[in-house]
């Protein structure tokens, strides 16, 4: 399903790695490790097609992404360092907004979402009263609601207590036995209950 | 295919290491034609071409004026071109050879300022009058400052050179916009008696040192597009081991 | 991607940007005050003489509307930039240049708009004369939209980067020369008796072309700076 073929990128004009492959196929979490500065952020974001590669290529369901476009972004949902959330708009609003840009807005959807990560107290209070963990923890009811089969995470269980991982841990599993596909970073461990974790080690 | 192998063919023949040693023989070539044709074309002008019936000797300030003029605009143009061939094609080469156009633009609108300037005090009788040309000059000018400005507070080089391409690409649709503007303006607010710069009567004597000057001006473009290139290539390729091999074999 | 959905995405990117701008009122005021000071200050530097200032009227209503809506200029994407948003945006599956119409269109409705509104108030302060208000009104309302649209270049290209505020000035100033002279132009003619149709086709020209191109440069120059 996803194909990375002799990836290579830099950051300014700096290489940060080359030759890269792997494949994800559904059903199959890839967790990319390596210490801070080797390139982990700038290999998620170039697997969504935020940053360009420098050379290689990436491939979905056998083709270009690039080539794709729409139709890669379609079936991809990506959480990076920033939450994608906005302060002024409430928890229900930021799902609602986030639903219509990637296509569907079912209401009862929304509340169901913000029920699993257990944010329904605060679906009517605006988004900037959240803490950092509880904000994270929109950012998954955003995964939720959205359904997309390929995931892309970039440390989503950073600012979560406890109890907060073992929901993302949930969701992580629940995607997974539904044929989905996760790539994510992480500096914590966590247990998914599911074997077909591949490691890519980004090395300086 | 063809288009691929194509694309291949270009990137190999503009990878900046075998372009490195090109540019530095082109160099002591381009220079010296720089510097005959600088001196061919000041002494026609300045010692061949009449004076003007009306303008009298300061008509010579022309032969620096229009060709400064020219190479403004070519400049700018040949900065969108390479900025959009790197874009499209993310050429590498191609970026530095943006990034090295635009200061050399700048000064050479600058030079036309300056110069329209100077022929402006004896004729207008102030250093600075809102002539279509010179107003369409500054905004040229500006223009040019807001892409070495882009490029300059940017610090990754690759977005850098994308974010100025893309700018020059929208100030290149703009510039015959502004100059109509310009026009427009100029027509409805200025007295028609007033001597209109850059346009003078064509004749062979004028032309020749206008068109070796013109020519001049524009090999040492060259010759300094070059040089600024090569300088980027060492800075951004610095990490790489032919450039190390390179200040290795010069110590 | 079928129409439908891509309506409603841009309709929600709107809805949104409005919604987001209403709880922030203050930020929709503070360009509007600008412009009433900015041309308030005018008969204080040059003397109160009402026909100097019924001359220079037209240029400086324009000035000042330009220089207000430049003010605005980075909060069309520096939000949802620091807070993420606009990474969703960039992935979601629709053109993001038609997204960042949307988010022009908020914009002018945020800015453009009030601008031309509270306009003919402070013309008549600047005894600009009544037969010229029309034409105040026609070019501003055409005028604003370009500025709008080429500002969202500027603004995207200047992203994130010291001193953006600063820089987009410089960037974009010097693009909005034509929009000045014939949106001023047309005010002078009209205060002249002058028939303005020529002026009020241009501008129209202008928005036609810069709807046609502005959010294109401005979706590859987010692409830019999200790289």
């Amino acid at each position: 399903m996803l194909e990375v073929v002799n990836l290579a990128c830099v950051r300014g004009d700096r290489p940060l790695f080359s030759d890269l492959s792997f494949a994800l196929k559904p059903g199959e979490l890839l967790h990319v490790v390596g210490a801070n500065g080797t390139g982990k952020t700038t290999l998620l974001r170039t697997l969504c097609g935020l940053t360009r590669q420098a050379a290689g290529e990436i491939r979905w369901r056998g083709a270009e992404t690039r080539a794709l476009g729409d139709e890669f972004r379609n079936e991809l949902a990506y959480v990076g360092h920033l939450n994608g959330i906005q302060g002024e708009l409430t928890p229900a609003e930021n799902l609602r907004a986030a639903a219509g840009l990637a296509g569907a807005a079912d209401p009862e959807r929304i509340d169901a979402a913000l029920e699993t990560v257990r944010l329904s107290p605060y679906r009517g209070f605006p988004a900037k009263i959240l803490s950092q963990g509880q904000k994270r923890r929109l950012a998954l009811a955003r995964l939720v609601l959205l359904r997309k089969p390929l995931w892309i995470l970039d440390e989503p269980f950073s600012a979560l207590d406890v109890a907060s991982v073992t929901l993302m841990t949930q969701a992580l599993t629940g995607h997974l036995a539904d044929g989905g596909m996760v790539v994510l970073t992480s500096h914590q461990d966590f247990e998914v209950e599911i074997k077909n974790v591949t490691y890519v080690r980004l090395d300086a | 295919m063809v288009e691929i192998y194509i694309l291949i063919g270009m990137h190999k023949y503009a990878s900046p290491k075998t372009f490195y040693p090109l540019a530095g023989t082109l160099i002591p070539w381009l220079a010296g034609a720089t510097v005959l044709l600088l001196a061919l074309g000041l002494y026609l002008g300045l010692f061949v071409a009449p004076p003007d019936y009306q303008q009298g000797e300061t008509v010579r300030i022309m032969f620096i004026h229009v060709p400064a003029a020219w190479m403004s605009m070519f400049v700018y143009a040949v900065m969108a071109a390479a900025g959009a061939a790197a874009l499209v094609w993310n050429v590498k080469l191609m970026e530095t050879l943006a990034s090295a156009c635009a200061p050399i633009g700048a000064s050479f609108t600058l030079l036309a300022l300056i110069t329209g300037s100077l022929w402006g005090k004896p004729m207008w009788g102030a250093w600075w009058v809102w002539d279509a040309r010179l107003t369409s000059e500054l905004i040229l000018f500006f223009l040019y400052i807001g892409v070495m400005a882009l490029r300059a507070s940017i610090d990754d080089p690759r977005r850098a050179a994308r974010a100025a391409a893309i700018l020059a690409l929208v100030g290149v649709v703009n510039i015959p916009v502004i100059h109509f503007s310009v026009e427009w303006w100029n027509t409805l607010h200025q007295p028609a008696s007033v001597g209109r710069m850059g346009k003078p009567t064509i004749h062979l004597s004028i032309l020749m040192p206008l068109l070796t000057m013109a020519v001049a001006f524009t090999f040492y473009f060259l010759t300094a597009a070059l040089l600024r290139m090569r300088n980027e290539i060492l800075e951004r390729e610095k990490h790489t081991s032919w450039v190390q091999e390179l200040v290795e074999s010069r110590r | 991607m079928t129409s439908p959905s891509l309506l409603a995405a841009t309709a929600n990117v709107l809805r949104r940007d409005l919604t987001v701008a209403w709880r922030r009122s203050a930020d929709v005021l503070t360009p509007l005050v600008f412009f009433a000071i900015v041309t308030s200050l005018f008969p204080l530097g040059v003397g109160p003489e009402p026909s100097l200032l019924r001359t220079l009227a037209p240029g400086v209503l324009w000035v000042a509307a330009l220089l207000s809506v430049m003010l605005a200029l980075n909060r069309m994407f520096a939000n949802d930039y620091a807070d993420g948003t606009l990474e969703l945006l960039a992935l979601s599956p629709h053109p993001l240049s038609l997204l960042v119409l949307s988010k022009v269109a908020a914009h002018w409705v945020l800015t453009g708009l009030p601008l031309v509104l509270i306009s003919p108030l402070l013309a008549v302060q600047l005894n600009l004369p009544s037969e010229a208000m029309g034409a105040l009104l026609l070019s501003l309302l055409l005028g604003t939209p370009v500025l709008s649209l080429i500002g969202a270049v500027g603004a995207a290209l200047t992203l994130g980067l010291r001193g953006g505020g600063v820089l987009v000035s410089l960037l974009v100033l010097p693009l909005y020369t034509p929009v000045l002279i014939f949106g001023a132009g047309s005010v002078a003619q009209a205060a002249a008796g002058a028939e303005i149709e020529a002026y009020i086709s241009l501008l129209a020209a202008f928005l036609a072309l810069t709807l046609t191109f502005a959010p294109w440069a401005a979706a590859a120059a987010l692409r830019v700076s999200l790289d």
